[in-house]
Protein backbone atom coordinates (compact mmCIF):
# COMPACT_ATOMS: atom_id res chain seq x y z
CA UNK A 1 0.00 0.00 0.00
CA UNK A 2 2.84 2.37 1.23
CA UNK A 3 4.50 1.31 -2.35
CA UNK A 4 1.58 2.43 -4.49
CA UNK A 5 1.28 5.70 -2.12
CA UNK A 6 4.91 6.54 -3.36
CA UNK A 7 4.94 5.22 -7.00
CA UNK A 8 3.44 8.88 -8.37
CA UNK A 9 6.40 10.93 -6.75
CA UNK A 10 9.00 8.20 -8.05
CA UNK A 11 7.72 8.56 -11.48
CA UNK A 12 8.13 12.16 -10.55
CA UNK A 13 11.47 12.45 -9.76
CA UNK A 14 12.68 10.28 -12.70
CA UNK A 15 11.13 12.20 -15.06
CA UNK A 16 12.73 15.44 -13.89
CA UNK A 17 15.98 13.39 -14.12
CA UNK A 18 15.40 12.43 -17.24
CA UNK A 19 14.53 15.67 -18.35
CA UNK A 20 18.05 17.25 -16.29
CA UNK A 21 19.88 14.96 -18.17
CA UNK A 22 18.16 15.78 -21.30
CA UNK A 23 18.90 19.51 -21.01
CA UNK A 24 22.50 18.61 -20.27
CA UNK A 25 22.89 16.24 -23.25
CA UNK A 26 21.88 19.61 -25.86
CA UNK A 27 24.31 21.79 -27.26
CA UNK A 28 24.77 25.15 -25.22
CA UNK A 29 22.08 27.29 -25.73
CA UNK A 30 21.54 30.14 -28.55
CA UNK A 31 20.55 32.69 -26.37
CA UNK A 32 21.18 36.00 -28.51
CA UNK A 33 19.56 39.05 -26.58
CA UNK A 34 19.63 42.23 -28.27
CA UNK A 35 19.00 45.62 -26.09
CA UNK A 36 17.59 48.90 -28.27
CA UNK A 37 17.33 52.00 -25.79
CA UNK A 38 15.37 54.47 -27.67
CA UNK A 39 16.91 58.04 -26.09
CA UNK A 40 14.93 60.43 -24.13
CA UNK A 41 11.34 60.13 -23.70
CA UNK A 42 8.70 61.51 -21.23
CA UNK A 43 9.45 65.45 -20.06
CA UNK A 44 13.21 65.04 -21.87
CA UNK A 45 12.41 65.72 -26.12
CA UNK A 46 15.76 65.57 -27.08
CA UNK A 47 16.40 67.32 -30.09
CA UNK A 48 13.98 68.44 -32.37
CA UNK A 49 14.01 67.45 -36.37
CA UNK A 50 13.71 69.49 -39.50
CA UNK A 51 9.99 68.05 -40.07
CA UNK A 52 8.75 69.24 -36.15
CA UNK A 53 9.14 65.89 -34.63
CA UNK A 54 11.10 65.48 -31.72
CA UNK A 55 13.92 62.51 -31.12
CA UNK A 56 12.32 60.94 -28.45
CA UNK A 57 9.47 60.18 -30.75
CA UNK A 58 11.79 59.31 -34.15
CA UNK A 59 14.01 57.19 -32.07
CA UNK A 60 10.95 55.32 -30.68
CA UNK A 61 9.25 54.96 -34.13
CA UNK A 62 12.92 53.17 -35.29
CA UNK A 63 13.22 50.49 -32.78
CA UNK A 64 9.97 49.64 -33.25
CA UNK A 65 10.77 48.89 -36.88
CA UNK A 66 14.23 47.58 -35.91
CA UNK A 67 12.54 44.78 -33.38
CA UNK A 68 10.21 43.95 -35.69
CA UNK A 69 12.70 43.06 -38.40
CA UNK A 70 15.10 41.52 -35.05
CA UNK A 71 12.17 39.31 -34.08
CA UNK A 72 11.97 38.20 -37.76
CA UNK A 73 15.43 36.82 -37.51
CA UNK A 74 15.62 34.95 -34.39
CA UNK A 75 16.67 37.73 -31.98
CA UNK A 76 15.23 38.29 -28.73
CA UNK A 77 14.82 42.05 -28.08
CA UNK A 78 14.61 43.92 -25.21
CA UNK A 79 13.89 47.32 -25.34
CA UNK A 80 14.41 50.06 -22.24
CA UNK A 81 11.10 51.92 -23.29
CA UNK A 82 8.31 51.12 -25.19
CA UNK A 83 5.72 54.00 -24.74
CA UNK A 84 6.45 58.24 -24.03
CA UNK A 85 7.96 57.19 -20.99
CA UNK A 86 10.73 59.45 -18.94
CA UNK A 87 13.58 56.67 -17.92
CA UNK A 88 16.62 57.44 -16.22
CA UNK A 89 20.07 56.99 -17.97
CA UNK A 90 20.97 54.80 -15.02
CA UNK A 91 17.78 52.39 -15.41
CA UNK A 92 18.82 52.05 -19.10
CA UNK A 93 21.83 50.91 -18.38
CA UNK A 94 20.00 48.72 -15.36
CA UNK A 95 18.08 46.52 -18.06
CA UNK A 96 20.67 46.21 -20.52
CA UNK A 97 22.66 44.90 -17.67
CA UNK A 98 20.40 42.36 -16.40
CA UNK A 99 19.67 41.11 -20.02
CA UNK A 100 23.45 39.93 -20.25
CA UNK A 101 23.14 41.19 -24.08
CA UNK A 102 25.42 40.40 -26.38
CA UNK A 103 24.44 43.87 -28.39
CA UNK A 104 23.17 47.03 -26.79
CA UNK A 105 22.51 50.08 -29.05
CA UNK A 106 21.55 53.21 -28.04
CA UNK A 107 19.45 55.29 -30.82
CA UNK A 108 19.62 59.17 -31.10
CA UNK A 109 18.62 61.29 -34.04
CA UNK A 110 19.94 64.76 -34.62
CA UNK A 111 19.58 67.45 -37.37
CA UNK A 112 23.66 68.10 -37.51
CA UNK A 113 25.64 65.94 -39.24
CA UNK A 114 25.88 63.95 -42.33
CA UNK A 115 24.76 60.21 -42.62
CA UNK A 116 24.99 58.13 -39.63
CA UNK A 117 27.23 58.37 -36.54
CA UNK A 118 28.28 55.39 -34.31
CA UNK A 119 29.71 56.27 -31.17
CA UNK A 120 31.83 53.92 -28.67
CA UNK A 121 32.84 54.85 -25.16
CA UNK A 122 36.02 57.32 -24.74
CA UNK A 123 36.45 55.31 -21.40
CA UNK A 124 39.81 53.73 -21.44
CA UNK A 125 40.07 49.79 -21.95
CA UNK A 126 39.97 48.26 -18.67
CA UNK A 127 40.10 44.78 -17.68
CA UNK A 128 36.72 42.79 -16.51
CA UNK A 129 36.57 42.54 -12.46
CA UNK A 130 34.01 40.90 -10.47
CA UNK A 131 32.85 44.85 -9.05
CA UNK A 132 33.06 47.86 -11.56
CA UNK A 133 32.21 51.17 -10.82
CA UNK A 134 29.01 51.63 -11.73
CA UNK A 135 29.91 55.21 -14.35
CA UNK A 136 32.60 53.29 -16.34
CA UNK A 137 31.40 50.44 -16.42
CA UNK A 138 31.32 49.97 -20.27
CA UNK A 139 35.80 49.96 -19.94
CA UNK A 140 36.01 46.33 -19.71
CA UNK A 141 33.58 46.02 -22.82
CA UNK A 142 35.02 49.13 -24.71
CA UNK A 143 37.23 46.44 -27.31
CA UNK A 144 33.97 44.54 -27.66
CA UNK A 145 32.00 47.38 -28.80
CA UNK A 146 34.39 48.73 -30.87
CA UNK A 147 33.98 45.11 -32.66
CA UNK A 148 30.56 45.67 -32.91
CA UNK A 149 30.78 49.58 -34.03
CA UNK A 150 33.01 47.61 -36.68
CA UNK A 151 30.02 45.36 -37.78
CA UNK A 152 27.60 48.05 -38.01
CA UNK A 153 29.91 50.36 -40.25
CA UNK A 154 30.31 47.72 -42.09
CA UNK A 155 26.98 46.71 -42.82
CA UNK A 156 25.77 50.43 -43.31
CA UNK A 157 28.43 50.76 -46.02
CA UNK A 158 27.40 47.68 -47.89
CA UNK A 159 23.82 49.49 -47.50
CA UNK A 160 24.97 53.00 -48.68
CA UNK A 161 24.97 54.68 -46.00
CA UNK A 162 27.73 57.35 -45.25
CA UNK A 163 29.40 56.62 -41.62
CA UNK A 164 31.39 58.42 -39.08
CA UNK A 165 33.15 56.50 -36.29
CA UNK A 166 33.62 58.75 -32.74
CA UNK A 167 34.09 58.27 -29.27
CA UNK A 168 31.85 59.70 -26.83
CA UNK A 169 30.77 60.32 -23.01
CA UNK A 170 27.35 59.08 -22.71
CA UNK A 171 25.99 58.52 -18.91
CA UNK A 172 23.81 55.05 -20.29
CA UNK A 173 26.41 54.01 -21.91
CA UNK A 174 28.90 54.34 -20.04
CA UNK A 175 27.77 51.87 -17.76
CA UNK A 176 26.46 49.65 -19.56
CA UNK A 177 28.13 45.97 -19.22
CA UNK A 178 27.57 44.48 -23.09
CA UNK A 179 29.13 45.42 -26.34
CA UNK A 180 27.59 49.03 -26.45
CA UNK A 181 27.00 51.50 -29.80
CA UNK A 182 25.53 54.78 -29.67
CA UNK A 183 23.72 55.37 -33.08
CA UNK A 184 22.87 58.96 -34.44
CA UNK A 185 21.23 59.28 -37.16
CA UNK A 186 21.51 62.16 -39.14
CA UNK A 187 20.26 63.29 -42.49
CA UNK A 188 22.17 62.36 -45.83
CA UNK A 189 24.15 65.54 -47.60
CA UNK A 190 25.69 66.49 -50.61
CA UNK A 191 29.33 67.60 -50.55
CA UNK A 192 28.10 71.34 -50.49
CA UNK A 193 26.59 70.07 -47.32
CA UNK A 194 22.91 70.62 -48.85
CA UNK A 195 20.27 67.89 -47.73
CA UNK A 196 19.17 65.11 -49.66
CA UNK A 197 17.91 62.76 -47.65
CA UNK A 198 15.60 63.67 -44.72
CA UNK A 199 15.04 62.08 -41.59
CA UNK A 200 11.64 61.84 -42.22
CA UNK A 201 12.35 59.74 -45.60
CA UNK A 202 10.27 56.19 -44.77
CA UNK A 203 13.02 54.42 -47.57
CA UNK A 204 16.41 56.10 -45.59
CA UNK A 205 14.89 54.70 -42.11
CA UNK A 206 14.03 51.40 -43.70
CA UNK A 207 17.18 51.20 -45.43
CA UNK A 208 19.26 52.26 -42.02
CA UNK A 209 16.69 49.78 -39.91
CA UNK A 210 17.81 46.96 -42.35
CA UNK A 211 21.70 47.59 -42.03
CA UNK A 212 21.24 47.60 -38.42
CA UNK A 213 19.29 44.64 -38.44
CA UNK A 214 21.62 42.42 -40.93
CA UNK A 215 24.73 43.58 -38.85
CA UNK A 216 23.40 41.95 -35.67
CA UNK A 217 22.88 38.76 -37.77
CA UNK A 218 26.19 38.88 -38.54
CA UNK A 219 27.26 39.83 -34.63
CA UNK A 220 24.96 36.74 -33.45
CA UNK A 221 27.02 34.66 -36.14
CA UNK A 222 30.36 35.84 -35.07
CA UNK A 223 29.42 35.38 -31.37
CA UNK A 224 28.64 31.98 -31.65
CA UNK A 225 31.71 30.56 -33.73
CA UNK A 226 33.82 28.82 -31.27
CA UNK B 1 -18.76 116.91 -62.07
CA UNK B 2 -15.37 117.05 -60.65
CA UNK B 3 -13.27 120.81 -60.41
CA UNK B 4 -10.29 120.64 -62.72
CA UNK B 5 -8.25 122.14 -59.50
CA UNK B 6 -9.23 119.16 -57.50
CA UNK B 7 -7.74 116.99 -60.19
CA UNK B 8 -4.46 118.25 -60.59
CA UNK B 9 -4.23 118.32 -56.49
CA UNK B 10 -5.42 114.91 -56.39
CA UNK B 11 -2.45 113.87 -59.17
CA UNK B 12 0.27 116.07 -56.87
CA UNK B 13 -0.51 114.06 -53.64
CA UNK B 14 -0.71 110.83 -55.55
CA UNK B 15 2.56 111.48 -57.22
CA UNK B 16 4.24 112.88 -54.18
CA UNK B 17 2.96 109.31 -52.36
CA UNK B 18 4.85 107.44 -54.80
CA UNK B 19 7.97 109.52 -54.75
CA UNK B 20 7.65 108.85 -50.49
CA UNK B 21 7.40 105.46 -51.18
CA UNK B 22 10.35 104.76 -52.73
CA UNK B 23 12.31 107.15 -51.07
CA UNK B 24 11.48 105.03 -47.66
CA UNK B 25 11.92 101.94 -49.52
CA UNK B 26 15.35 103.29 -50.78
CA UNK B 27 16.37 104.11 -47.16
CA UNK B 28 14.87 100.50 -45.62
CA UNK B 29 17.03 99.06 -47.63
CA UNK B 30 20.18 101.23 -46.94
CA UNK B 31 19.56 100.32 -43.16
CA UNK B 32 19.31 96.71 -43.39
CA UNK B 33 22.67 96.90 -45.68
CA UNK B 34 24.27 98.81 -42.83
CA UNK B 35 23.30 96.01 -40.45
CA UNK B 36 24.56 92.95 -42.02
CA UNK B 37 27.42 94.82 -42.67
CA UNK B 38 27.45 94.89 -38.82
CA UNK B 39 26.71 91.15 -38.18
CA UNK B 40 29.58 90.43 -40.57
CA UNK B 41 32.28 92.28 -38.52
CA UNK B 42 30.97 90.24 -35.34
CA UNK B 43 32.49 89.56 -32.64
CA UNK B 44 34.05 92.84 -32.20
CA UNK B 45 37.49 92.91 -31.08
CA UNK B 46 38.96 92.91 -27.69
CA UNK B 47 40.45 96.12 -25.87
CA UNK B 48 43.69 96.36 -26.33
CA UNK B 49 44.72 95.75 -22.87
CA UNK B 50 47.81 93.24 -23.73
CA UNK B 51 49.83 92.94 -26.56
CA UNK B 52 48.90 90.02 -28.89
CA UNK B 53 50.08 86.72 -28.49
CA UNK B 54 49.63 83.37 -30.77
CA UNK B 55 46.69 81.67 -29.63
CA UNK B 56 46.30 77.88 -31.29
CA UNK B 57 42.33 77.28 -31.16
CA UNK B 58 41.18 73.61 -31.83
CA UNK B 59 37.41 74.24 -33.98
CA UNK B 60 35.28 71.86 -34.65
CA UNK B 61 34.04 71.54 -37.85
CA UNK B 62 30.38 69.26 -38.02
CA UNK B 63 30.90 69.06 -41.79
CA UNK B 64 33.03 66.13 -41.50
CA UNK B 65 32.97 65.59 -37.10
CA UNK B 66 37.09 66.93 -37.47
CA UNK B 67 38.81 69.02 -35.06
CA UNK B 68 41.52 71.60 -36.64
CA UNK B 69 43.86 73.89 -35.27
CA UNK B 70 44.06 77.48 -36.17
CA UNK B 71 46.50 79.79 -35.32
CA UNK B 72 45.07 83.52 -33.58
CA UNK B 73 46.88 86.84 -32.34
CA UNK B 74 44.86 87.71 -29.20
CA UNK B 75 45.34 89.89 -26.58
CA UNK B 76 45.89 87.58 -23.83
CA UNK B 77 46.37 88.09 -20.00
CA UNK B 78 48.95 86.83 -18.18
CA UNK B 79 46.97 84.89 -15.30
CA UNK B 80 46.64 81.60 -16.80
CA UNK B 81 42.80 81.38 -16.01
CA UNK B 82 42.34 84.33 -17.17
CA UNK B 83 44.09 83.71 -20.41
CA UNK B 84 42.57 80.44 -20.60
CA UNK B 85 38.87 82.22 -20.33
CA UNK B 86 39.87 84.18 -23.13
CA UNK B 87 40.94 81.76 -25.93
CA UNK B 88 37.92 79.31 -25.10
CA UNK B 89 35.98 83.08 -25.31
CA UNK B 90 37.58 83.17 -28.57
CA UNK B 91 36.78 79.98 -29.99
CA UNK B 92 33.00 80.38 -29.18
CA UNK B 93 33.39 83.54 -30.83
CA UNK B 94 33.79 81.08 -33.47
CA UNK B 95 30.95 79.22 -33.50
CA UNK B 96 28.66 82.26 -32.93
CA UNK B 97 29.50 83.41 -35.77
CA UNK B 98 26.56 83.31 -39.05
CA UNK B 99 29.13 81.05 -41.47
CA UNK B 100 30.17 78.58 -38.79
CA UNK B 101 31.15 75.17 -39.15
CA UNK B 102 30.20 74.26 -35.63
CA UNK B 103 27.46 76.58 -34.98
CA UNK B 104 26.44 77.23 -31.54
CA UNK B 105 24.99 80.45 -29.96
CA UNK B 106 26.31 81.78 -26.98
CA UNK B 107 30.04 83.66 -28.35
CA UNK B 108 32.83 84.58 -25.85
CA UNK B 109 30.78 85.53 -23.04
CA UNK B 110 29.11 81.52 -23.05
CA UNK B 111 32.50 80.51 -20.45
CA UNK B 112 32.47 82.88 -17.08
CA UNK B 113 35.44 81.41 -15.83
CA UNK B 114 37.80 78.71 -16.34
CA UNK B 115 39.31 77.86 -12.62
CA UNK B 116 42.89 75.80 -12.68
CA UNK B 117 43.13 73.24 -9.68
CA UNK B 118 46.76 70.85 -9.03
CA UNK B 119 45.35 67.41 -11.08
CA UNK B 120 44.08 64.68 -9.01
CA UNK B 121 45.34 61.07 -9.76
CA UNK B 122 42.61 59.38 -11.81
CA UNK B 123 43.01 55.40 -11.22
CA UNK B 124 41.09 53.54 -13.72
CA UNK B 125 39.80 56.50 -15.14
CA UNK B 126 43.50 56.73 -17.11
CA UNK B 127 46.22 54.62 -18.25
CA UNK B 128 49.15 56.86 -17.50
CA UNK B 129 49.31 58.73 -13.73
CA UNK B 130 49.57 62.14 -13.52
CA UNK B 131 52.53 63.83 -14.40
CA UNK B 132 53.92 66.46 -11.55
CA UNK B 133 52.74 70.22 -11.97
CA UNK B 134 49.63 68.60 -14.08
CA UNK B 135 46.40 70.68 -13.96
CA UNK B 136 42.58 69.92 -13.70
CA UNK B 137 40.98 73.22 -14.99
CA UNK B 138 37.20 73.70 -14.23
CA UNK B 139 35.19 75.22 -17.09
CA UNK B 140 31.98 77.36 -15.76
CA UNK B 141 29.70 77.99 -18.70
CA UNK B 142 26.65 79.98 -18.75
CA UNK B 143 23.16 78.38 -18.81
CA UNK B 144 21.93 80.02 -21.93
CA UNK B 145 24.74 78.46 -23.58
CA UNK B 146 23.61 74.94 -22.69
CA UNK B 147 20.56 75.39 -22.99
CA UNK B 148 21.01 77.16 -26.68
CA UNK B 149 23.35 74.67 -27.76
CA UNK B 150 22.27 72.06 -30.79
CA UNK B 151 21.39 68.55 -28.92
CA UNK B 152 23.36 65.83 -30.63
CA UNK B 153 25.74 63.27 -29.78
CA UNK B 154 28.27 64.43 -32.34
CA UNK B 155 28.00 67.97 -32.23
CA UNK B 156 27.61 68.14 -28.28
CA UNK B 157 30.94 65.82 -27.82
CA UNK B 158 33.03 68.13 -30.44
CA UNK B 159 32.15 71.23 -28.65
CA UNK B 160 33.53 69.16 -25.27
CA UNK B 161 36.88 67.65 -27.13
CA UNK B 162 37.62 71.06 -28.84
CA UNK B 163 37.50 72.80 -25.91
CA UNK B 164 39.65 70.65 -24.58
CA UNK B 165 41.91 70.62 -27.06
CA UNK B 166 42.01 74.37 -27.22
CA UNK B 167 42.86 74.32 -23.36
CA UNK B 168 45.56 71.55 -23.81
CA UNK B 169 47.33 73.22 -26.98
CA UNK B 170 47.28 76.85 -24.79
CA UNK B 171 48.04 75.32 -21.68
CA UNK B 172 50.15 72.11 -22.17
CA UNK B 173 49.56 71.57 -18.34
CA UNK B 174 46.28 71.21 -18.23
CA UNK B 175 45.97 67.50 -18.56
CA UNK B 176 42.03 67.43 -17.14
CA UNK B 177 38.94 69.39 -17.58
CA UNK B 178 35.30 69.82 -15.86
CA UNK B 179 32.62 71.51 -16.31
CA UNK B 180 29.69 73.86 -14.45
CA UNK B 181 26.86 75.10 -15.82
CA UNK B 182 25.82 78.45 -14.12
CA UNK B 183 28.27 77.34 -11.28
CA UNK B 184 26.28 73.67 -10.51
CA UNK B 185 27.41 70.33 -12.12
CA UNK B 186 24.87 69.72 -14.80
CA UNK B 187 23.99 66.04 -16.46
CA UNK B 188 24.96 66.81 -20.15
CA UNK B 189 25.23 69.34 -22.38
CA UNK B 190 22.38 69.50 -24.19
CA UNK B 191 20.99 65.93 -23.56
CA UNK B 192 23.77 63.97 -24.70
CA UNK B 193 27.34 64.72 -23.66
CA UNK B 194 28.07 63.75 -19.70
CA UNK B 195 29.16 66.78 -17.91
CA UNK B 196 29.80 65.00 -14.96
CA UNK B 197 33.19 63.38 -15.95
CA UNK B 198 36.69 64.27 -16.29
CA UNK B 199 37.73 64.48 -19.53
CA UNK B 200 41.13 64.25 -20.35
CA UNK B 201 42.72 66.78 -22.82
CA UNK B 202 44.90 63.69 -24.15
CA UNK B 203 41.63 62.39 -25.85
CA UNK B 204 40.66 65.32 -27.64
CA UNK B 205 43.46 65.91 -30.35
CA UNK B 206 43.21 67.68 -33.50
CA UNK B 207 43.70 65.74 -37.03
CA UNK B 208 47.28 67.11 -38.44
Amino acid sequence: MAALKFRPFLAFAVLVASLQLAAAQQPPSARFVVVLDPAHGGDDAGGRMANGQSEKNFTLALTGRLRSLLAARGIQVVTTRDSDAAVDPGRRAEIANHAQAEACLSLHASESGSGLHLFTSSLAPAQPARFAPWKTAQAAWVTRSLALAGTLNSALLHAGVSVTLGRTSLPAVDSMTCPAVAIEITPERSADQKTTTGLDDKNYQARVATALAAALVEWRMEAQQP
Amino acid sequence: MIPRYQKILFGILLLASLVMGVVLWQLRERAHERMIAGQDSAPTSAPEVASAEQATLVVANDNDSSLLTQVHFLPLPVDDGARARAVLGKLLDLYAAPDAAHPVPGGGTSVTQVFLLPAPQLGALSQNPEPAGAQLAVVNLTGSFAASHPSGIETETLTVLSICGTLRANLPSVTQVRFLVDGHERATLAGHADLTRTYLTADAVPQP
